[in-house]
């Protein structure tokens, strides 16, 4: 049958036919006076293909949302032309929005919509683009959605890789390109952090000695090996909370985060200088190196800053050099010690 | 132009042709084959040599390869999300047919800045329209026959493509709706399949 609409009437009243009104509103319901359902739009009764409601009471086959306090049909009805909220009582509970009109018979024509729960409903149902009337934006809500979704979802990879490359980005301008070690950025943002904390830890300077001799004899490859090989050394003797930076030519700090026990310290200083003066092979030729350590305590300071410390492990330092290298000094101490001598003494002076 | 659209010529050349292709057509167009970033608005106009470079190197007309892009957009299974975008325009190939003047406002709501062609669709005959492309870079109208046969192909119905060349910034092409419901075509569910 083709919808018909009629009107309108000299009174401005347009008639519309069953049909025509499954049209309009394909999720629309008549209801009697006596509060049972007359007529479900064909979209609305696709929703409860195997219990068609009508025949049923309205407020039973649904229940009211808002307005609030409708007890009975007659109640919805004097509430006519507010918005209209409810929902199926059985499963899926699925909500609809939607508006009424008292009809002269003592029934109502109601209108509804899944208003912004549709991505939820849909999935619950097997509807397609034509059950929805033209004016029903609810195709289009669920093609943003989806658009959102995707536009969403290439801005996550984009943020991924972002993030990505600033880290990498970040490593790089905190690493020395030669050997991986930390560098000298690296290292003062570690001290500062370190510093900042209050918790203990120890600075380690280490040069090289005679590293200028094979540079000069053996060409800079060489050098470069021997740093390399240095690198490695002192990745291995440390921890992986432990910073290692290289500072300068054959300059090295270490910094050993929560280790500050002197006779801990001795031992690792003794291994690594005893490990920098086996010689180096490179190209056939024996590169000979050895190291001078100086280390400061953070505990010996009531306020550790980090120059300070650097300047007082770079005394020390040069202080084991002097005493004739492959040696190591504890800041504020007289004494330097050679790997093989055994433990150094206790603490006596505090660092002037 | 939108990184989207560069970024589309490099999944459908590694998709069809393989990740080397691209490469090598990247490069032979001077651009970075790490790719691009599609949400980025590209300021360099690269889109026509990246074309060049790959026609050059596929041996194929700039032609086909624009109306090859315009069916993997909608038919290859990695671009399923443009597919069913599109097919949320309309019930059936007639419907989408008119909707295709407002698929650029539908791109501009999930992607602001994303200038697609102008679109403009007459009917003359029961069955016959013809669809005005216009945009400043010539191409879309061979992108639009690959993405309108593949999306005849979806809704089932049989239909002539022609591209009648371009004038102006126009480009025409000319379709023929032989058969709205030739076959089946691939069922459109509302609801988005999870995975």
């Amino acid at each position: 049958m083709i919808p018909s609409v009629q009107g309108p009437a000299p009174d401005g009243a347009v008639v519309l036919d069953a049909d025509a009104v499954d049209l309009f509103m394909p999720m629309s319901l008549t209801v009697a006076a006596s509060g049972h359902i007359r007529h479900a739009g064909p979209t609305l009764a696709k929703l409860r293909p195997d219990a068609p409601m009508v025949g049923r009471r309205l407020l039973e086959v649904f229940e009211p949302r808002r307005p609030r306090g409708v007890g009975s049909f007659a109640d919805l009805r004097a509430a006519c032309g507010a918005p209209l909220v409810m929902a199926f009582r059985d499963q899926p509970r699925t909500a609809f929005k939607g508006h009424g009109q008292a009809l002269p018979d003592g029934g109502m024509l109601i209108n509804l919509s899944f208003g912004i729960g549709a991505v939820e409903a849909l999935a619950a149902y097997d509807l397609t683009g034509a059950d929805f009337a033209p004016t029903d934006l609810t195709v289009e809500m669920l093609y943003l959605v989806e658009a959102n979704a995707a536009v969403q979802a290439d801005l996550r990879r984009l943020t991924l890789r972002l993030d990505g490359a600033k880290s990498a980005a970040v490593e790089q301008a905190h690493s020395d390109t030669l050997t991986g070690l930390r560098n000298r950025r690296a290292l003062d943002m570690a001290l500062q952090r370190y510093a900042a904390s209050r918790e203990a830890f120890a600075l380690m300077h280490l040069d090289l000695d005679r590293f200028k001799a094979v540079n000069d004899t053996r060409g800079h490859a060489a050098g470069d090996h021997v740093l390399q090989q240095v690198a490695a050394i002192l990745r291995e003797e440390t921890r992986e909370a432990d910073t290692v930076a290289r500072v300068g030519g054959d300059e090295f700090v270490l910094i050993f985060y929560r280790l500050t026990e002197r006779r801990r310290l001795a031992r690792i200083a003794s291994r690594l200088l005893r490990r920098l003066s086996e010689p180096v092979e490179y190209d056939g030729a024996r590169c000979e190196i050895s190291g001078s350590i100086g280390i400061a305590l953070s505990q010996d300071y009531p306020r550790p800053d980090p120059d300070r410390m650097l300047q007082d492990a770079d005394a020390a330092l040069y202080r084991s050099k002097r005493a004739g290298r492959a040696r190591y000094a504890f800041a504020g101490e007289d004494a330097t010690h050679r790997p093989d001598a055994g433990e150094p003494p206790a603490r006596i002076t505090p660092p002037s | 132009m939108h990184g989207m659209i560069i970024r589309s010529i490099q999944c459908f050349l590694e998709d069809t042709y393989g990740r080397p292709v691209w490469e090598d057509v990247a490069k032979a167009a001077g651009l970075d084959p790490e790719g691009f970033e599609a949400m980025m608005p590209n300021r360099e106009t690269r889109t026509p040599d990246v074309l060049s470079a790959a026609s050059q190197h596929l041996g194929k007309p700039r032609e086909t390869l624009l109306e090859d892009l315009g069916t993997y957009l909608v038919a290859h299974p990695a671009m399923q999300v443009v597919r069913r975008l599109l097919r949320f325009c309309g019930p059936d190939f007639h419907d989408f047919l008119y909707s295709l003047e407002e698929l650029p406002e539908r791109a501009r709501l999930a992607v602001p800045d994303l200038e697609l062609p102008v679109l403009d669709l007459r009917e003359h005959d029961s069955g016959d329209y013809t669809l005005t492309v216009t945009h400043y870079v010539p191409g879309f109208g061979h992108v639009m026959v690959g993405m309108l046969r593949a999306m005849a192909d979806d809704y089932g119905a049989l239909v002539l493509l022609e591209h009648k060349g371009r004038a102006a910034a126009c480009e025409i092409v000319s379709i023929r709706l032989a058969e709205p419901a030739f076959s089946a075509g691939r069922r459109f569910d509302l609801r988005l399949k999870a995975g």
